[in-house]
């Protein structure tokens, strides 16, 4: 990793980025000036400065404060789900390689419908099925990235299974299950990862958004795509209220997506500055 | 030609089938009893009963697939529960402007992102290159909900260019493209961010091959080697990603309708999350299948017009 950093600036930038929302996160008791919760009456809608430095909301509530508590959900949301989804989308991409013939058909037929679908509309129907709440968000956001983790295990799996080091596997009468998880697995694992970051960036999007549309965390808990929304129907009066939230989400996907870039070009130097 | 679009109507079939096939699953597959949810907590047990044998939800699951499969195909989609109106009625009176945004964002996209990704290429790892690449991963950073906030707030609330409810008159052009220009713009840009991205990586490989040397060496003319030579053989991978983008695109514009308040296919699927209404959803995630297969299928058809060897 710091290797990456050094070889690539725009890494480094993009690690830096998601280290100061990460410290931001996980010291929210201590750097936030008030309880994000707390309602100041007196103190509606003041602009950023003085006692409160991002301004306050529509109930008095401190925006800096509901910014660093908010990127807990935000992380927390994109890291389970994007860890459901390398779990379960990387197994069924690495079975459906190794087993091979009509299974691996059928399976990656299925996974590109899944695929060919728009995320965020799927998202949107199953939390609103589900119900908006944390594990909910967590399951609706995994399973639109599901397929593409098992595209991305299953391609390294068609050419490994091949190689001889997992023939001499068999001969040794090893399980499959040992052959896929012990042999295999650690060969995939570093594209998958890379992967992985690049789909946390996405996942913290679809996480605003869906909070935007009214589909995330439930109020009055702080999320950012959350406050966009309560900013947004106060813009005339307030346009800071969706200003701060948006660069934080900007800041945090362009950070992962930086982060990701990098560590993609590291892993594949066939793919090196070329996207 | 006839039979190479043939072959891709034929090999669209499984397709819609299989997608429709989810959208049954996860109506169904999903914890819930619809009818609980549409009546309340204090339904009783006999309008659950009503509601189901209403809904069609009383019959065996094989029925209700194969019912679901034999409307879908014969375009009847439903009604909507809480309206009454058929689900086609409703979404053709908003599709006029959902096809608006989707072709104006489009050709924002391409018209930004084509010229800017080979001119990227062109000038590799130098300025011009590194400022390309910058604004394009911003581009694809931005939640759209976010970017078409900020373009709100400058363009229409802070210099005032342009209106900022979104509602346009269809009968009125001048009117439909004044109200077009912010939401085009913020999907747009984020096409434009992911088609500079994929032209400039694939002019990037299609100018190390042998015959773009070969067509140097003869002497052919720098420009006429770049738009002849390099761009027709990188277009594949770029309209590769703009059928994609167009599924993506649709999940985003649900956001770009709220943030301008636009009528639209978005507004309508929020509206019916809102209202809980099941037919409505259901009609509307067909309706979305129907429109990724469809072009799904454009995008099989462009490659054939670009990429002849493509038709056999």
């Amino acid at each position: 990793m710091f290797g990456v950093c050094l070889a690539y600036p725009a890494t480094t930038i993009g690690a830096v980025l998601c280290l100061i929302v990460v410290a931001g996160a996980l010291l929210a008791p201590w750097l936030a000036p008030f309880d994000p919760n707390d309602q100041h009456i007196i103190d509606r809608l003041v602009p950023p400065g003085g006692d409160y430095l991002l301004g306050t909301d529509a109930y008095g509530r401190d925006v800096l404060s509901r910014i660093l508590w908010g990127a807990r959900i935000s992380l927390a949301i994109a890291v389970s789900s994007i860890t459901v989804a390398i779990v379960i989308g990387g197994t069924i991409g690495m079975v459906s390689g190794y087993v091979g013939g009509q299974i691996d058909l059928i399976i990656m037929q299925t996974m590109d419908v899944l695929l060919s679908f728009p995320s965020l509309i799927l998202g949107l129907i199953v939390v609103a099925l589900l119900g908006p709440d944390l594990i909910n968000l967590v399951a609706a956001i995994a399973l639109t990235a599901i397929a593409p983790f098992a595209r991305i295990a299953r391609a390294p799996v068609l050419s490994l299974k091949e190689r001889a080091f997992i023939e001499a596997g068999r001969a040794l009468g090893f399980s499959h299950l040992r052959i896929l998880f012990v042999h295999i697995l650690p060969n995939i694992l570093s594209e998958v990862l890379v992967m992985g970051s690049l789909w946390m960036a996405t996942a913290v999007r679809t996480e605003a958004s869906l909070s935007f549309i009214g589909l995330g965390v439930k109020p009055p808990t702080a999320t950012w795509g959350g406050m966009m929304r309560e900013g947004f129907e106060n813009i005339l009066d307030a346009p800071w209220l969706s200003i701060w939230p948006g660069i934080a989400i900007l800041l945090l996907v362009l950070g992962l997506n930086m982060v990701g870039d990098g560590l993609r070009d590291a892993t594949d130097p066939r793919l090196r500055g070329e996207t | 030609m006839i039979f190479y679009i043939i072959r891709r109507l034929l090999a669209a079939i499984p397709t819609l089938l299989a997608v429709l096939t989810l959208v049954f699953l996860i109506v169904r597959v999903v914890p819930g009893d619809p009818a609980i949810a549409i009546l309340g907590d204090r339904a009783t047990p006999d309008g659950i009963a009503a509601l189901h044998a209403k809904l069609g939800l009383d019959k065996p699951i094989w029925q209700q697939y194969v019912d679901f499969i034999g409307q879908s195909l014969s375009g009847d989609f439903g009604r909507s529960m809480v309206t009454g109106r058929p689900i086609l009625t409703d979404v053709g009176a908003v599709l006029p402007h959902t096809i608006d945004l989707t072709l104006a964002s489009l050709i924002v996209g391409t018209v930004i992102g084509v010229p800017v990704g080979i001119w990227a290429a062109l000038h590799r790892n130098r300025f011009i290159d590194y400022t390309a690449r910058l604004l394009s991963l911003i581009g694809l950073s931005f939640p759209v909900f976010v970017s078409g906030i900020f373009i709100l707030l400058l363009f229409a609330l802070h210099w005032r260019l342009f209106p900022v409810i979104g509602n346009a008159r269809l009968d009125d052009p001048v009117d439909r493209l004044d109200k077009l220009v912010l939401p085009a713009a913020t999907l747009g840009l984020v096409m434009a961010a992911y088609i500079t991205r994929v032209t400039r990586s694939a002019m990037l490989s299609v100018l190390g091959e042998d015959y773009i040397r070969t067509a140097r060496a003869k002497g052919v003319p720098w420009r006429r080697v770049v738009w002849r030579h390099a761009l027709r053989n990188a277009a594949m991978p770029v309209v590769t990603v703009v059928g994609l983008y167009i599924g993506i695109l649709i999940g985003n514009s649900v956001l770009t309708e709220i943030v301008f308040n636009r009528p639209g296919l978005g507004k309508i699927i929020v509206g019916a999350l809102n209202q809980r209404d099941y037919t409505m959803l259901q009609g509307l995630m067909v309706i979305y299948c129907f429109l990724i297969v469809v072009v799904n299928l454009i995008t099989d058809l462009t490659y054939g017009l670009i990429d002849p060897r493509v038709k056999q």
